[in-house]
């Protein structure tokens, strides 16, 4: 078997598993509890959705799973070991692109395969413009990122974060600076990329019908201090549309819930 | 096409004006040449040498001076943003430094080297390493954190990451330190060549200089404009390649 066939090859989605996990900022003498005792696992291959108003903890929970940060308490596992460091087997894609503007479209793909050892120059060529293909850019592999559009710099970002062959993708609110129309396009990519590259994916959102849509679980974050409030099990065949009333119903019975929640915190 | 004729018919009319100005008599030819004197003793100090010589000599102190600049300046740099120690003392220093006009380096650099090239390559480095320095350290502190966590999670660390990453992401803030460096560096040495005589070789200021000693106003006007010709030469050869680089990359840049 070729390099490239074997770097291209299937590999298996890593199950992740948070188990008590606490934490706090501090910042001179204001202290945020940003999360408490929250316990999650996802399974190989499942695409979860966390959910939840501004300030609940989740990118610092994802963070955590990508290991650029830590817990207070409590652990985070994959495959059952222990994260202490970031790693090429669970990529980020952050909620601004993070593109490198001194690259090209190309240069930032290659950027994760070029830390990879074993690899000759060709074959990463080849790799990174499998990604590009795969994300439809195949037309601007060498564009400047400054001339790309919003939709197509996050193409670029899931193609680079896609390429090193994560079995975890953490992604982070992805899409929220976009328009409507790039977004559902996206979502349709985004569920057939999911089909030919299967990972584990935690996905990070404030639009609850982008998560119904993608996920197979939704899990509801309540701030203040973060916790996890309830989850919900999307059971839609897929591929899914976002306008599909049946979706809208979750939908809509997601929403009831964290509004519920935002007035049991008023109350308090 | 139409800029270069633009450009073209605005000189020519400069020169013209020049020319009339020159010929009212208004003001004594001792101290007003007209174009066509000057250009004369361009013509002359190019074939007897002296205008290349000069040439030769200044450029060489300002290209290995601002060399040993910029080589020092960069690193420099990256390690103020990088240590806290270094920052607290070196970049105060720097801070300091930078705010000292160069010119002032002239007199220790001559009571330390004496009249010889070592002072005027000095006053080069003087002049441009601290403004490099302080423009690396000023960009690497505004590379957006955002680059390096992403470079984190694709296996980039230590000395990688600071090649890779923070070094290109503060290019455009480099880029204009070198320039300043450059421009601090340009004119701390023609006033180091105007202000001494180094015995080694005669630059364009001492040339300069000369004319004023010989109340040889055509020379005067001719090295002045050499010395402003230089300056947009190195600017279109040095700099121009650097900011056409990032204006592509990263769009429009103020660099
Ligand atoms: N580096 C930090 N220093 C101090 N406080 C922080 C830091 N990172 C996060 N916090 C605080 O922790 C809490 C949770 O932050 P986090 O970014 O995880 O929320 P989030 O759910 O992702 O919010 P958003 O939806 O707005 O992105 C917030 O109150 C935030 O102010
Ligand atoms: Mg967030």
């Amino acid at each position: 078997m070729s390099t490239v066939a074997e770097e291209l090859r299937q590999v298996t989605p890593a199950k992740l598993s948070i188990e008590h996990v606490s934490k706090w900022f501090r910042e001179g003498v204001v202290q945020t509890h940003a999360l408490d005792d929250v316990s999650l696992s996802v399974d190989e291959g499942e695409f979860v959705c966390l959910v939840g108003p501004s300030g609940c903890g989740k990118s610092t929970l994802l963070n955590m799973i990508a290991g650029l940060e830590f817990p207070d308490s409590g652990t985070v596992l994959t495959e059952g070991r222990k994260v202490t460091e970031p790693g090429r087997d669970r990529m980020v894609m952050f909620q601004e692109s993070a593109l490198f503007p001194w690259l090209n479209v190309i240069g930032n793909v290659l950027f994760g395969l070029k830390l990879k050892p074993g690899l000759k120059e060709k074959e990463r060529l080849e790799v990174a413009m499998y990604y590009i293909q795969l994300v439809g850019l195949a037309r601007y592999a060498k564009s400047n990122i400054h001339e790309l559009s919003g939709g197509m710099r996050q193409r670029v970002a899931l193609a680079r974060s896609l390429a090193p062959n994560p079995r975890v993708l953490l992604m982070d609110e992805p899409f929220a600076a976009l328009d409507a129309m790039t977004r559902e396009q996206l979502y349709g990519d985004i569920q057939t990329i999911w089909e030919a590259r299967k990972k584990t994916i935690v996905f990070v959102t404030h639009n609850v019908r982008e998560a119904a849509c993608l996920g197979d679980r939704v899990v509801l974050f309540s701030p203040h201090p973060g916790r996890i409030r309830e989850e919900f099990k999307i059971e839609l065949p897929r591929p899914r549309d976002i306008n599909s009333a049946s979706l809208a119903n979750y939908a809509s019975e997601i929403t009831t819930a964290l509004k519920a929640y935002r007035k049991t915190e008023e109350n308090d | 096409m139409k800029r270069a004729f633009t450009a073209l018919l605005f000189f020519a009319g400069l020169i013209g004006v020049w020319h009339l100005l020159a010929m009212s008599g208004r003001w004594s030819p001792v101290l007003f040449p007209a174009p066509m004197r000057v250009w004369e003793y361009l013509v002359s100090a190019v074939e007897d040498r002296t205008l290349f010589e000069a040439l030769g000599v200044t450029t060489r102190r300002l290209m290995i001076g601002y060399l040993i600049g910029v080589v020092t300046g960069v690193p420099l740099g990256l390690i103020t943003a990088r240590f806290q120690w270094a920052s607290d003392t070196i970049g105060v220093t720097g801070l300091g430094l930078q705010t000292l006009p160069s010119v002032c380096w002239v007199p220790p650099a001559l009571l330390w080297f004496g009249q010889t090239e070592t002072a005027m390559l000095f006053v080069v480095v003087m002049g441009t390493v601290w403004s490099v320095a302080l423009a690396t350290d000023n960009g690497v502190r505004n590379v957006p954190p955002m680059y390096v966590r992403a470079a984190r999670t694709m296996g980039s660390r230590g000395m990688h990451t600071w090649i890779q990453v923070i070094l290109p992401a503060s290019l455009p803030f480099i880029v204009s330190g070198i320039k300043q460096g450059w421009a601090f560096a340009w004119r701390s040495l023609m006033a180091a060549e105007i202000y001494v005589t180094i015995l080694t070789g005669f630059g364009l200021g001492q040339l300069l200089n000369f004319g004023r000693d010989l109340n040889a106003i055509d020379q005067v006007f001719g090295i002045m404009l050499v010395i402003v010709l230089v300056g947009l030469l190195a600017d279109k050869i040095l700099f121009s390649p650097w900011e056409r680089f990032l204006h592509r990359r990263w769009g429009t840049v103020n660099a």
